[in-house]
């Protein structure tokens, strides 16, 4: 239980850092905006082909913009070397990625949840049929691509060129997520929404191995 | 050390190095006399498919060098003893030898028999984010200075790279292939001729050689840098 009291402890430091400032939010959301708009141009954005395409550019902006966000996640640790008062401050090192992967998963969720609409609008595909499934997907796929991030954050910050490298290594490691995320996604968008349990559940799956293994060897990432 | 026995030493070890070299290159000639005069050609594709014996075993071998690389890393995590590390980067270069190789004698097959060169079928991709993974995965190593550091953040990532292996690969399964189904240890029905078979096996044999060859070079290559490593330090020291 200490796990869990620690967690909630940083989760809300994690949280208000973030709403003092708000710069990873306002970033994130307008880089996704960004690569929206730029994708119209790159095909017709009728109502067909948008459901054609849709679902994967959208999950494909929430990558690269994952694979930006997460970057300050232990960056912003090493600055003032607050990691080692964290890592002195709490029985269990798990807590700290588990606090920095729920706050990640609910920033991630919420630039999704504020861009989905604005999606719908300007690509005229339909999501209030089935938004809470839509949310749903959206919960598991942020929950896959803040566990691996969150532990690849904490590698990348360790090595030179650190921008460039975190891309570089999540972003192959996520082709499960964003396969099975964009065909859930998409079976959502069509005129008689299905929501695809079977995509959903290889998305559990990918959440309960890379947790298991964060678990298990996250703690050696904090060593000094 | 004393020069007396250092020269008897290095060069007993340099005729075996030699000789063990001699006995793979012999076994790789034979390797591929079998393929291209004992193997019978194939009815429907013609001599293209004799690419086959080196394509599909590379595979192989490249995904049981990674298999290494991941025992490896596993290894250093609990372990920290450096030899661990040694052996997962000798075994990840080697894997991304044998992967490389596995994705140009792809399309080289792939051309004349699909009539294309590339297709994103389940097996492609996976070879191609398993390639970009190791990339990723050498290439994290180039960009830590420290020893220590550097063998522990890039045991954990080869483990992640590791887990998320059965991962990629079931998301593309299920998601679409045109592959031919496995032809080795498929279903019933799916056999190779005979001969084809031993000569496929034949060639598996002795690309894991090849690859404990290699692996086994490399990892004296890192051993020495290693030691030259603690030199320099000792002579900064003095």
């Amino acid at each position: 239980m200490a796990l869990l009291s620690n967690t909630a402890v940083l989760l809300g430091k994690e949280l208000r850092t973030e709403f003092r400032s708000r710069e990873l939010l306002t970033t994130t959301v307008v880089f996704i905006l960004t690569i929206v708009v730029l994708f119209s141009f790159t095909f017709d954005p009728s109502v067909s082909e948008s459901r054609r395409f849709g679902p994967g550019l959208l999950w494909l902006a929430f990558l690269f913009a994952a694979s930006l966000m997460l970057q300050p996640c232990f960056l912003r640790e090493q600055t003032n070397d607050t990691l080692s008062a964290l890592r002195l401050s709490v029985g269990d090192p798990f807590a700290i990625f588990f606090a920095k992967l729920a706050a990640n998963t609910l920033f991630l969720l919420f630039t999704q949840v504020l861009l989905l609409p604005v999606f719908s609008v300007l690509y005229n595909v339909p999501i209030l049929a089935a938004f809470p499934q839509l949310v749903l997907v959206m919960f598991m796929g942020s929950l896959g691509l803040s566990v691996t991030g969150t532990a690849l954050s904490a590698i990348s910050a360790q090595a030179r060129m650190r921008e460039l490298l975190l891309p570089l290594l999540l972003l192959p490691l996520l082709t499960p997520v964003l396969i099975a995320s964009t065909e859930a996604t998409a079976a959502l968008l069509v005129p008689n929404p299905l929501m695809r349990w079977d995509w959903l559940g290889f998305l559990l799956a990918f959440d309960v191995v890379f947790l298991t293994a964060l678990w298990l060897f996250g703690e050696y990432l904090l060593e000094e | 050390m004393s020069d007396a026995t250092l020269p008897g030493d290095g060069s007993r070890e340099l005729t075996k190095k030699i000789l063990i070299a001699a006995v793979v290159v012999i076994l790789m000639s034979l390797a591929a006399y079998a393929s291209l005069f004992v193997a019978p050609t194939e009815s429907k594709m013609g001599t293209i498919q004799r690419i086959f014996y080196l394509h599909a075993p590379s595979g192989m071998v490249a995904l049981l060098s990674f298999f290494v690389c991941f025992v490896g890393n596993l290894a250093y995590v609990f372990t920290r003893k450096a030899k661990w590390d040694w052996l997962s980067v000798s075994a990840a270069e080697v894997g991304m030898a044998f992967c490389t190789v596995l994705i140009l004698t792809g399309p080289i097959w792939a051309h004349p028999v699909w009539g294309i060169w590339w297709t994103w079928d389940a097996r492609l991709t996976l070879t191609f984010v398993l390639w970009l993974l190791y990339t990723s995965y050498l290439l994290l190593r180039t960009l830590v200075e420290d020893p220590d550091r550097r063998a522990l953040i890039s045991a954990i990532y080869g483990i992640f790279a590791f887990l998320d292996v059965p991962l990629v690969y079931g998301s593309i399964r299920w998601w679409r292939t045109q592959h031919p189904q496995p032809v080795i240890m498929g279903g019933p029905g799916s056999g190779l001729e005979p001969t084809m078979r031993k000569v496929f096996w034949f060639w598996f044999l002795n690309l894991v050689i090849l690859m404990i060859f290699f692996i086994r070079e490399r990892y004296a290559l890192e051993a020495m840098r290693d030691e030259v490593q603690s030199l320099e330090r000792e002579a900064e020291a003095a």
